[in-house]
């Protein structure tokens, strides 16, 4: 395998000389698309994000400690962290799984599999909710009167949220990992094959190391949209008061009760762990596409 | 695969279902209904509307983050992701922040129209950049100097040379746009203040019948959402397709 790569590490220098852009040629047009981008987006993003770390630090460190310090936004937040993990959990295994299937299996319906998945990025919130309301509702779902004599309340419990945070967070990690399959093929599982390992060594061996970044990425996404995820979690969990409130909904209910400190303040804690999230993936990535 | 048919398919079809239960006439009455569909037209106008300034700005953004090179470049490479990341509610919570009631630039637009199209344009700000920007550092430079040193100005190369190229994940990103777009919930919420006729979004409208039990109507109206994102996939389908094609 060693000697398989060699060529490739000796080669990749001078092809990525020749890549690199030649100096540019700074002319009036170049200046002024500059400015005109970096305008946009200044309005757009950068001043209305600042605004709102600048209003949460308006009176020092209060309105983050009133916020620690209240039980049911202590509840609230650990019940988003909690929906956040188990969807990252959910999607990933479910989402290695899929990605392999798409990859290295052919089936009948594989084209339509493939595009129904982008479904829940394109598909409002809110038609998410309602989907999974009709389907789990507990007094006249399709399953939900089903589960509810079992004992599993799924709607207007923890279930639901998970369920309706894991829909909207699906795509993610398959479209990460997928690109990742593609591009090494099967030739060292192959080779891992012909030379007696199993199918599971040949996973965690071969397969699982070669997908780790993509995975990553996944993760870091999934938690992203997972900790953020407002539209469908509103239909699906009823806003309990301590028990099935997030985070993200706690913001609303701040702010529409007029404590604009505290809405502020839970939307900074929520934009820092995005920002978070966004900033590790920029920094990572560089590594793994030179 | 069950998994899969469990959490996504039951679920959509499920609202397909119970929106065609009451028949085809409770289905175009639900849908044509005075409120409602001032609240589809005013979200698909003002998807379509958003979409075109990200068809203008996300190559330009996109162009300026591969070829120019300056300090502060980074920053605004994360910035791009913000919207994308950050959960909508506090997008709604942000820009209410400087263009709402006390804003401190004196620009009010919170409940009127224009913030819709303000939150819109927030959050689908990345998909044309992040479409875009692969294919302009994968675009052969070579092409653009032959195609200058030939003769052609600046105006032609772009038109002619690096356009094209760009033309299908232009699409693509746009496509993605006006799809969140006309999807777009969270970050309404604070932002427009849900008037009806005036700033309600076909989002607000189905949530609404929701919670005034109105079940069939609101999956009436979701079948509809659910149709135009299905239009997209399938036109995102075609455009990958047409892409793989050409090689």
């Amino acid at each position: 395998m060693a000697d398989t790569l060699v060529p490739e590490i000796v080669d990749a220098p001078p092809a990525e000389e020749r890549r690199r852009p030649p100096r540019v040629r700074k002319t009036p047009v170049t200046y002024l698309m500059r400015f005109v981008v970096t305008a946009y987006l200044f309005f757009l993003v950068a001043w209305p994000v600042s605004l709102v770390a600048t209003n949460t630090f308006a009176n020092g460190f209060d309105s983050i400690r009133s916020l620690v310090e209240d039980p049911d936004m202590v509840v609230a937040l650990q019940l988003s962290a909690y929906v956040a993990v188990w969807s990252v959990v959910i999607n990933t295994l479910f989402g290695v799984g899929i990605s392999l299937l798409l990859v290295r299996h052919e089936f009948p319906g594989k084209r339509l599999l493939n595009a129904l998945l982008d479904i829940p990025l394109s598909v409002s919130p809110i038609v998410v909710g309602l989907a999974l309301v009709l389907v789990y509702g507990g007094r006249n779902g399709w399953f939900g009167p089903f589960l509810l004599d079992a004992g599993f309340q799924v709607i207007f419990s923890t279930p639901g949220i998970i369920m309706a945070t894991t829909f909207v967070a699906l795509p993610l990690m398959i479209r990460e990992i997928v690109p990742v399959l593609e591009e090494i093929g099967t030739e060292q599982e192959q080779a891992a094959e012909s030379l007696g390992a199993s199918g599971l060594q040949r996973f965690w061996r071969i397969t699982l190391p070669s997908i780790k970044w993509g995975i990553t990425y996944g993760v870091v996404l999934t938690l992203a949209r997972s900790l953020g995820e407002f539209g469908a979690v509103k239909v699906v969990s009823g806003n309990v008061l301590g028990q099935t409130r997030t985070a993200t909904l706690a913001v609303e209910e701040k702010y529409l009760n007029f404590d604009q400190q505290g809405a502020y303040a839970t939307a900074f804690l929520l934009a820092m762990v995005s920002v978070a999230c966004i900033v590790v993936v920029a920094i990572i990535r560089p590594k793994n596409h030179p | 695969m069950i998994w899969f048919s469990a959490l996504v398919l039951i679920p959509l079809m499920a609202v397909v279902v119970t929106a065609v239960e009451g028949g085809w006439d409770v289905f175009w009455a639900t849908i044509t209904n005075g409120q409602t569909s001032a609240a589809i037209r005013l979200t698909v106008l003002t998807a379509l509307g958003v979409t075109a300034v990200n068809v203008v700005m996300g190559p330009l953004i996109a162009w300026v983050l591969v070829r120019d090179r300056f300090w502060g470049k980074s920053v605004l490479e994360v910035m791009i992701d913000i919207p994308f990341a950050l959960p909508t509610i506090v997008a709604g919570l942000v820009l209410l922040s400087l263009y709402g009631n006390d804003s401190p630039v004196g620009v009010d637009i919170a409940n009127e129209r224009p913030a819709v199209f303000l939150a819109f344009l927030f959050v689908t700000l990345p998909f044309v950049v992040r479409m875009v920007q692969p294919v302009l550092e994968e675009l052969d430079r070579d092409v653009e100097e032959a195609a200058a040193s030939l003769g052609a100005s600046r105006i032609t190369t772009f038109r002619r040379i690096i356009l094209p190229s760009l033309a299908p994940a232009i699409a693509a990103g746009a496509a993605l746009s006006f799809a969140r777009g006309v999807s777009e919930y969270g970050s309404l919420v604070l932002l427009s203040g849900n008037l009806p006729f005036k700033t309600e979004v076909t989002s607000v409208r189905i949530l609404s019948s929701i919670e005034n039990d109105n079940v069939p109507a609101a999956a009436a109206v979701a079948t509809v959402l659910l149709a135009i994102s299905l239009a997209v996939i399938v036109l995102l389908d075609l455009i990958q397709r047409r892409v793989a094609a050409r090689g």
